[in-house]
């Protein structure tokens, strides 16, 4: 067979393409081992190599108790701050009345368990009276904030106002300030305020509580505050994300905060507070942000908000601010929790189990090679070096993405993985089937190559993407175990496309052009004899079933002529031009 | 294997050929007939036995223990409650906790007793108390919404894609099809369904689909390229789609469930219940009924349904017609 050098040259360029493609995945991997303590080896789940439990027990004052319902929202709000932290597969589960179990693969970091039990329960009250100084917020925002108006902007330091013995007519009204709380508010020591139960205030009820700037900027002291009652809470939260801070000109500053979105409540809620707030002077001027009892942040209002989209700012951490997002997303704990132990526990299943599934997948791709050779021959050598080179991208991307996006590997991922043998499998299978297609109808193997090619690639994307769907479909709205499974699935199925177009397709057009398949050899598993092309006289050319009537598909009905890609059209009439090919099929014959 | 090229040869051209189209009466009543056991039996037998996962149960724990063998603890349970289905985990150094189905008052206090033995320890060592489900109503209701979410998108997809919404229509019934029996043998068996039983029947659903769009491709293409004067009537370019790609259907399952039925394999015969056996159960049984009805339910129907269609009647007709008058002219 003469050389047709398209086809080897596009051939040559695909397997170095993948070939960059697996140097840079060991690259990025041999990089993570180097520098950031990766290992060559996927982390595993929870019930293969054990992990941390941590028990949770609910905060409850004297009397209080938590409902079953409390309970079940406590342990989903919990199931989804730990899903937006990667996929571990993770288990929450209630235990006796009123603890939340979470076990964790690993060992989780204090960031982990304050993501976890915070209750993060959000509200936004106006300010009445505070001792924050006239320096206040300045070295906690530099830059004027963007979301319009409400900024960080120095507080001017007010002397309190002496409380009127007048029912208070808003949730900005001095009048809040009974002698009882300024004295209460005078005596409030910032050292307690973490001791202090959170949200100890009722919402319709005022707040005395602090800033602590101590942990951070060590610069500022802690500011006390008296808040009025609670005007927006979080449960008016639609969305709430983490981003670098803009300042007014547009530009992003390096400092980190949230953006958050309320529904149409929240949002109407938040214009009426601010349209307030805009006319006051004076610490009245500000409103603070609260979370679990603290001040996260106190701006003042420079405009009437009513977009419903307002920033926190405060010292925030990309870290920090993501974990808040999160917890704002998903909602406050109806309870706050405190960890009540937390303790290493064993796998369920063990390294007995995780043998047992490895020694099966063995076998199991050994039966499937032997299937392979018995079927397709020398082709299924194809099959399984395809296969080879699918198992190393997969493990490669696992290794990855397991050090560096938090998933592990549990006994329904290994048997998932298993089971893409099978599907990776039947893209080369649907392959090889057109090619002996091909064949049959009379084309030389290297045609046969690219004409069956062309028809399998499109049945081979249309069943990929059926998949990718299901995979995109249930990462983004499912949680926990099944999160997992449409990781495994999204990412077998995009290794399986990349391996039949970078691997499978360029070997095989290479093979087409050697004497041993191009010639059709008996042990090739392409020879024309066996698929029945040989049966047919020289000079008749049964026409092949697939450009039965390509002559008249033109005259066809529009229907089928609208049906019809290009490609195929293309296709259609190049198998119609069949004769031209009889001689190179007679000599695949004689050799 | 030159018989079986062959075969694929005959399948190719024709020369053989098995009427899955025609005789579709026959695939829909077997259809009908096992979609009514699975529901049936599993219904008298009182629906499905869920794990301790979805239902939540009963959890001990022995404190202060020196032994932390693991076996130990399940052979206990399984001593006196054979269906208790224990997990066990030891925590800490000293701990030993051991997760079992919901048990009653009686059974706890057997178990108690059975596992202080065990482990000699007191009675007042190991604690006793309930757990909740840790596949929780959340994870049930998100991904019931991932999947109405996908199937709708997916039968969107493949109606563009096939450009007829009938192909969407007999893929979707297939499935239908293969989830009831699939899950049918967990509720006939009154196998526990755990997790893992769930993610192979998710991976049922994409095989599933996915095997029928590999067939339906070529069933578009040849009836497609039939046009309108094909000497084929619609059933039979259908029919000759299905077995033209009898050999992939044949040797994809077989690839595919090889591995399965390893794991299938070593995981009952070796190790007994646990979650190799669960997935792999539901994989066995939904990938070979995934490819038998792509065949026998998915292409018949779709053939089926687009039978009715005036191009198509007139089409059929006039072939017919001329066949008849071909073989009296003979």
């Amino acid at each position: 067979m003469a050389a047709r050098s398209t086809p080897v040259k596009k051939a040559w360029r695909s397997l170095t393409w993948l070939m960059v493609i697996i140097v840079g995945l060991i690259a990025i991997n041999g990089g993570g081992a180097l520098l950031a303590g990766w290992n060559w080896v996927p982390k595993l789940a929870l019930d293969l190599i054990g992990g941390t439990q941590i028990i949770l027990a609910p905060k409850l004052e004297s009397g209080q108790s938590v409902s079953a319902d409390q309970l079940n929202q406590a342990v989903s709000i919990i199931r989804q701050r730990i899903d937006a932290a990667g996929v571990s597969e993770s288990e929450i589960n209630t235990q006796g009345s009123s603890n939340v179990v979470v076990s964790l693969p690993g060992i989780p970091d204090q960031a982990t368990i304050d993501r976890i039990e915070s209750s993060a329960k959000l509200e936004f009250r106006a300010v009445i009276q505070t001792d924050a100084a006239a320096v206040s917020n300045v070295g906690e925002t530099p830059s004027p904030s963007p979301s319009p108006g409400a900024s960080d902007s120095p507080a001017p330091s007010t002397s309190p106002e002496p409380a009127p013995s007048i029912s208070p007519s808003n949730a900005s009204d001095p009048a809040w300030v009974t002698p009882a709380l300024q004295k209460q508010f005078d005596d409030f020591n910032c050292a307690d305020v973490e001791k202090a139960n959170t949200n100890v205030a009722p919402a319709d009820k005022p707040l005395i509580t602090c800033e602590i700037n101590g942990t951070l900027t060590d610069a500022l002291p802690d500011y006390k505050y008296i808040l009025g009652p609670v005007e927006v809470s979080g449960e008016r939260i639609k969305d709430a994300t983490n981003g670098l801070v803009a300042n007014s000109q547009g530009v992003s500053t390096n400092q980190w905060g949230v953006n958050i979105v309320f529904d149409a409540e929240g949002a109407k809620q938040f214009g009426e507070v601010t349209t307030r707030l805009y006319g006051l002077t004076g610490a009245r001027h500000q409103f603070a942000i609260v979370l679990d009892g603290q001040v996260i942040s106190a701006p003042t209002t420079n405009a009437v908000i009513t977009d419903g989209k307002p920033q926190i700012t405060g010292s925030f951490t990309q870290e920090t601010s993501k974990t808040l997002a999160d917890q704002l997303k998903f909602g406050a704990l109806p309870i706050g929790f405190l960890v009540q132990s937390k303790e290493s526990i064993t796998a369920t299943l063990g390294t007995t189990q995780l043998l047992s599934g490895l020694l099966a997948g063995a076998i199991g791709l050994m039966l499937v090679i032997g299937y392979s050779l018995l079927q397709y021959r020398t082709l299924g050598l194809v099959t399984v070096a395809s296969l080879v080179v699918a198992f190393s991208i997969t493990y490669l991307i696992v290794t990855i993405l397991s050090w560096r996006e938090g998933y592990r590997l549990s006994l329904a991922g290994v048997a998932g993985l298993i089971v893409a043998i099978g599907i990776t499998a039947d893209s080369f299978i649907v392959y090889f089937e057109r090619i002996r297609d091909e064949l049959r109808d009379g084309r030389v193997l290297v045609s046969a190559v690219e004409a069956g090619w062309k028809r399998a690639l499109r049945t081979i994307f249309a069943s990929d993407a059926v998949n990718f769907l299901a995979a995109i479909v249930l990462f983004l709205l499912a949680v926990g175990n099944v999160r997992g499974f449409a990781l495994t699935l999204g990412l077998t199925t995009i290794v399986d496309v990349l391996v039949v177009t970078m691997f499978t397709h360029p070997m095989m057009q290479l093979l087409a052009n050697t004497e041993f398949f191009g010639g059709g050899h008996r042990f090739s598993g392409l020879d024309p004899k066996a698929l029945g092309a040989v049966y047919r006289g020289r000079a008749q050319f049964r026409a092949p079933a697939a450009s039965v009537g390509s002559g008249k598909a033109a005259s066809a009905s529009k229907e089928a002529a609208r049906r019809q890609t290009i490609a195929e059209r293309k296709a259609a009439e190049l198998a119609a031009g069949k004769p031209g090919t009889s001689s190179q099929r007679s000599k695949g014959k004689d050799s | 294997m030159a018989s079986f090229s062959q075969f694929g040869n005959d399948l190719y051209t024709g020369k053989r050929s098995y009427d899955f189209v025609g005789k579709k009466y026959l695939w829909y009543a077997i259809a009908i007939v096992l979609i009514a056991l699975a529901l049936g039996i599993t219904l008298l037998r009182g629906g499905f036995e869920f794990g301790i996962e979805f239902r939540g149960g009963s959890q001990f724990e022995i404190s202060k223990t020196t032994n932390l063998d693991q076996t130990f603890a399940a052979n206990a349970v399984t001593a006196e409650v054979p269906k208790a289905n224990p997990r066990v985990t030891v925590i800490g150094g000293s701990s030993v906790r051991i997760q079992t189905d919901q048990l009653t008052n009686a059974q706890n206090d057997q178990v108690r007793d059975a596992l202080a033995a065990a482990y000699e320890v007191t009675p007042k060592q190991v604690t006793a108390s309930y757990i909740g489900a840790t596949w929780g109503a959340d994870i049930t209701s998100t991904a019931i919404r991932g999947l109405i979410t996908f199937l709708v998108l997916a039968a969107v997809v493949m109606a563009i894609y096939f450009r007829t919404w009938k192909m969407s229509l007999a893929a979707m019934i297939a499935l239908l099809h293969d989830l009831i029996i699939t899950a049918g043998v967990y509720g006939v068996l009154q196998f526990e369904v755990t997790p893992a039983a769930v993610i192979g029947f998710l991976t049922i659903l994409g095989y599933s689909l996915y095997d029928t769009v590999v067939v339906f491709d070529k069933i578009r293409e040849n009836t497609m390229e039939d046009g309108g004067e094909t000497r084929r009537t619609f059933s039979e370019s259908v029919n000759l789609a299905v077995n033209q790609t009898l050999v992939r259907s044949i040797n994809t399952s077989v690839v595919a469930l090889l591995p399965v039925g390893a794991i299938l394999f070593i995981g009952a015969a070796l190790l007994g219940a646990g979650t190799l056996r669960d997935i792999s159960l539901a994989l066995f049984i939904g990938m070979l009924v995934g490819t038998y009805s792509t065949i026998f339910i998915a292409a018949p129907l779709y053939a089926h349904l687009r039978s009715s269609e005036d191009a198509i009647q007139k089409q059929s007709k006039k072939l017919l017609q001329s066949r008849k008058s071909a073989a009296v002219t003979e």
